[in-house]
């Protein structure tokens, strides 16, 4: 697969967020380009959620800059985002169970036909059109007037994922869309996410998941402490470097070597 | 032989999508949120025609009769409907219901306001009482059942003080000498005949309303929000649903509810009460429960809250048919919420899993 490697289609650079006394971000600077996924890693609590919140417009940065297609933004709300072509999947948060996979699909952007106080939701075009995209991403479905209740984890996601898609986006933001997934569940994900940056989508994936990190990133950046310890190309880096960035790399060294201390000489290595 | 070897597979196929159509069918229906209200209906309207046919439950003038009372109830509980699934609850419309009738009956009997206008004036009062409201819930995001539990109380006391100041009673009548008043009483107060029987106008305000508030709720963008924000408000916000203002404006529509049964109250008994309304938020909560609609939001439906206030109508009256001592009408609804809360759940919980 080729990926043009053209200039970056969001930059964000120094970003800082506080919240009362917390820190939460400290000049913290990433580029995403089209047809890039870039992994952000980082240990519970590292800056990876208000990351993305900052950049999915729900909290606006303390200090710092940020620019998409070179052009300085500054989004005050969600819908600010969307408009300029930023979706965010959160893990949780993605869809409403109890309606239907079209209703889900087209909140907040409903298709309508009529006009003036007769203005009605398109209920069969929303069908048909989630019908259509889905398939388009490979997921089968009998029937899109279902509720998202009935779907898998990993279906859900991969909605969540032809919406945004869809809707323009050109920078996907994943919040560990294969969290709470079964193995076969998460490369069905895994898979989608490939098919969103082979039509040219920067993707932001969060995720625990070393293997699916490296099996899917391109870039990797790892968040300490609301701080940036760098930006790692796939080619410059290796599974174990990524491995040891993940898993707190010189506080793992450390807690090995504390342990080692009690376990049997034949496990140092 | 080769011919009816290719038919076979085919034939096969086609009635295997039958089956599966069948079954999307039965699991769209049973996930509809009225099912269990219907059949509940259903239910009591054959036990009252049997045991009470033969005592006028069946005629005209008793269907009329209980349809009128399921009206009113209706009227609220389908704007409460709304309200709930988009999450939120009002108990303030009891009150607001004394209060409209109260500006209704003050402006026009004490300072000879056409009826029309003190109308006017009691709509302007409860859209701000709905605007109030919403921006508290809004403001402060403490739960709506705390904060509306609080106005219920202060437009009670309100409309109670200030009548006291104003007239020295706590009732207003004489209300049919107001100007405006016969052509009020037409639009809100009038009987439609039929088959030789009166129907209270209110049973059309009542149909109209359903209607109008399904069409909304299922083929509106709007509708959509309101399932969004009930469903999940931080997802709904998430992709662009503007979450205040669908809730705002929902309480402001509970409390133009509550004034249009005070509208229709207060002329078809010619006077105004400031107890009126008492307890109707309940009795609106339970229609609304009883039509299925979730108390989490993000799941329910008019047509539902309708049919609940349909089911109220018809038991309050339906007991008077029967002979039943009224003392054992609150026992009855009480287990009529228990029962239909148990059964929204079975039948939820079994629908969603017919599909995975």
């Amino acid at each position: 697969m080729t990926t043009p490697s053209g200039s970056a289609l969001i930059d964000v650079a120094n970003i800082s967020k506080s919240f009362g006394s917390v820190r939460a971000l400290n000049d913290v600077s990433m580029s995403v380009s089209g047809g890039e996924v870039h992994c952000l890693l980082g240990d519970n609590g590292a800056g990876k959620s208000t990351l993305i919140k900052v950049l999915s417009g729900v909290h606006l940065p303390d200090h710092g800059e940020m620019r998409i297609d070179g052009q300085p933004v500054r989004f005050s709300s969600p819908r600010n985002a969307l408009q300029a072509g930023i979706a965010t999947a959160y893990q949780d948060l993605a869809m409403i169970p109890l309606m239907s996979i079209s209703r889900n699909f087209f909140l907040g952007n409903e298709p309508t036909t009529g006009w003036g106080p007769f203005r009605q939701f398109d209920i069969a075009r929303a069908d048909e059109i989630t019908r259509i995209e889905l398939n388009r991403m490979g997921i089968a479905i009998r029937d899109p007037s279902q509720p998202v209740g009935t779907l898998s984890g990993g279906e859900r996601q991969s909605v969540a994922i032809a919406r945004a898609v869809y809707f323009g986006a050109r920078i996907l933001i994943l919040d560990e869309p294969t969290a709470a997934l079964g193995v076969k569940e998460a490369g069905v994900v895994l898979r989608y996410i490939a098919r969103a940056r082979e039509d040219g989508l920067g993707v932001i994936f969060i995720t625990h998941n070393v293997h699916h990190a490296w099996a899917i990133g391109d870039k990797f950046t790892m968040l300490s402490h609301g701080r940036s310890e760098g930006t790692f190309r796939k080619e410059e880096t290796s599974r174990e470097a990524v491995i040891s960035l993940m898993a707190g790399g010189a506080a793992l060294e450390e807690l090995e070597h504390e342990l080692g201390h009690n376990a049997p000489p034949s496990s140092q290595s | 032989m080769s011919a009816s070897n290719a038919a076979a597979p085919e034939h096969r196929e086609l009635k295997q999508d039958d089956r599966l159509q069948q079954q999307h069918m039965l699991r769209r229906v049973l996930l509809r949120p009225e099912v269990g209200a219907l059949a509940g209906a259903a239910a009591l309207w054959m036990y009252f025609a049997i045991a009470a046919g033969d005592r006028g439950f069946l005629s005209l003038a008793g269907t009329a009769s209980y349809l009128e009372v399921a009206a009113q109830l209706g009227i609220l509980a389908i704007a409460v409907s709304l309200l709930m699934i988009s999450g939120e609850f009002d108990l303030s419309i009891g009150s607001m219901i004394g209060a409209a009738g109260m500006v209704i009956a003050i402006l026009s009997v004490e300072y000879d306001l056409n009826i029309w206008l003190a109308m006017f004036a009691a709509l302007l009062v409860s859209i701000a009482v709905g605007v109030v409201n919403g921006l508290l819930v809004r403001w402060t995001r403490l739960p709506s059942f705390i904060i509306t539990l609080a106005t219920l109380f202060i437009i009670r006391g309100l409309t109670i003080a200030i009548t006291r100041i104003v007239t020295g009673r706590t009732t207003v009548s004489d209300l049919d000498e107001a100007a405006g008043y016969a052509s009020a009483q037409r639009l809100f107060d009038s009987e439609i005949t039929l088959l030789g029987a009166g129907f209270p106008v209110s049973i059309l305000w009542w149909v109209g309303l359903t209607t109008l508030a399904t069409w909304v709720l299922i083929r509106t963008p709007y509708g959509n929000w309101i399932f969004g924000c009930g469903g999940n408000e931080q997802a709904a916000h998430n992709v662009g649903v503007p979450v205040n203002r669908v809730k705002i404006s929902l309480f402001i529509v509970t409390a133009v509810a509550a004034w249009l049964v005070a509208v229709i109250q207060v002329i078809a008994l010619r006077g105004a009460n400031v107890i009126q309304g008492e307890q109707r938020e309940f009795y609106a909560i339970i229609a609304v429960v009883i039509g299925g609609t979730l108390l989490t939001g993000g799941y329910g439906s008019a047509i539902g809250a309708a049919i609940g206030a349909l089911i109220y109508g018809m038991v309050q009256q339906g007991m008077i048919y029967v002979g039943i001592d009224s003392d054992w009408f609150q026992v009855f609804l009480g287990s009529m919420v228990l029962f239909a809360v148990l059964l929204n759940q079975i039948v939820r919980v079994r629908a969603m899993k017919v599909g995975s």
